[in-house]
């Protein structure tokens, strides 16, 4: 069995890494981009977290979480670029 | 049971290096389009190693045991590490086009082919 | 012929989406049951927009080199991952936005090539011209060679990307 206690606390500390970015970040591509890297982050974090506490759901949630947070990367990229909806 | 956790261990020490980097990536790059080459590539790579290692360790136990749940985990795992690779690559090229559409310039860029076009038009 | 493929297709995602959740192989008989007929609604409604006019991915041998070209795709994202740790770690970067024409027909591949080019070294597609299929990429270190000559070459900044492009979906 492993321990996977770090793993997960690791990728939190890239997800806080990541979040100062979006934060100080110049410009709004900048801050979609480093937000769009935190959305696969969380995803990857839910998978471990997945096991770590041996519940599926969270994998569940990690398949819709990744879904819709592509969606919200297309809808912010379409408003940044100046179309119309 | 040992060659397992060893391989999983490699895994988990692979994601968690390229998603380092590329989190440090985000900060060291001068611009957006070098940024997401870090974001993208780094983060897409080491969340599939990170997926990997938690792939091998569910299927491990499953076949060991014949838990449900583990297998439900792996499965599901799969799904996801599915729905991350198309969707990261997609996502990037629309953040791409929606940056250059809005007048982001590529910073110590030698040549502009795309600006190039629009002057043209 | 199309309302079958779409039912087995939304019936395989229901069947992987809900596995383990009972004694027939892995599967309970209601969820069985439920997903057949959701497959069945699935595919009388959705027959026209999932496969559309263009039957070529029907054919199993593109498929089986699909397969195929997993391997060197995902050699070359190693490969680009290096590459860019290495980036950031010097900071040393010499970037680009150049045009390619790699001489690809239909959409299908030109998605797949961009697909593709995101992922593996030192490219990232930034935009696309519909009419001739040409693709703007930011290549993240460029040769002065290429930059010489207007219509560029397109083999040393994604190697045989469109080749396999070609291959599979041309």
């Amino acid at each position: 069995m492993i321990n996977w206690l770090p793993t997960l606390i690791a990728v939190a500390v890239c997800i806080i890494i990541i979040m100062v970015r979006v934060f100080i970040g110049p410009g709004a591509p900048t801050r979609l981009v480093a937000f769009d890297t935190a959305n696969t982050l969380v995803v990857a974090g839910l998978v471990v977290a997945a096991i770590m506490f041996n519940h599926a759901i969270f994998v569940d949630v990690a398949i819709v979480y990744a879904l819709l947070s592509f969606a919200m990367t297309l809808y912010v990229a379409k408003y940044i670029q100046g179309d119309k909806f | 049971m040992e060659t397992l956790n060893t391989v999983s261990y490699v895994f988990i020490g692979i994601g968690l290096f390229f998603n380092f980097v590329g989190a440090i990536g985000l900060h060291r790059f001068p611009d957006v389009y070098t940024r997401l080459h870090a974001a993208t590539k780094c983060t897409t790579f080491g969340s599939i190693f990170l997926i990997l290692a938690v792939i091998v360790q569910s299927a491990g136990i499953w076949a060991r045991e014949g838990t449900i749940s583990q297998s439900v985990i792996c499965i599901h795992s799969v799904v996801a590490l599915v729905a991350l690779l198309v969707t990261n690559a997609t996502g990037a090229h629309a953040m791409a086009r929606a940056a250059h559409r809005s007048g982001e310039k590529p910073a110590r860029a030698v040549v502009d082919d795309l600006a190039n076009r629009k002057e043209r038009e | 012929m199309r309302f079958l493929i779409t039912a087995v297709v939304a019936y395989a995602a229901y069947l992987i989406l809900t596995i383990g959740s009972g004694t027939v192989a892995l599967w309970s008989k209601e969820e069985l049951i439920v997903g057949a007929i959701f497959a069945v609604i699935a595919g009388a409604l959705l027959r026209n927009r999932f496969i559309g006019k263009d039957l070529r991915m029907l054919n199993p041998r593109r498929w089986f080199t699909f397969l195929v070209y997993l391997f060197p795709f995902f050699l070359a994202m190693a490969k680009a991952n290096i590459d860019v740790a290495y980036r950031v770690i010097t900071g040393r970067i010499n970037p680009a936005i150049v045009k390619i024409n790699p001489n690809l027909k239909n959409d299908m591949s030109v998605t797949m090539l961009a697909t593709s080019i995101t992922l593996t070294p030192g490219t990232l597609s930034v935009d696309v011209e519909p009419k001739t299929n040409e693709l703007y990429v930011h290549w993240i270190n460029v040769d002065p060679e290429i930059l010489k000559d207007m219509p560029r070459d397109y083999h040393p900044i994604c190697g045989s990307f469109p080749d396999w492009a070609r291959r599979i979906t041309g």
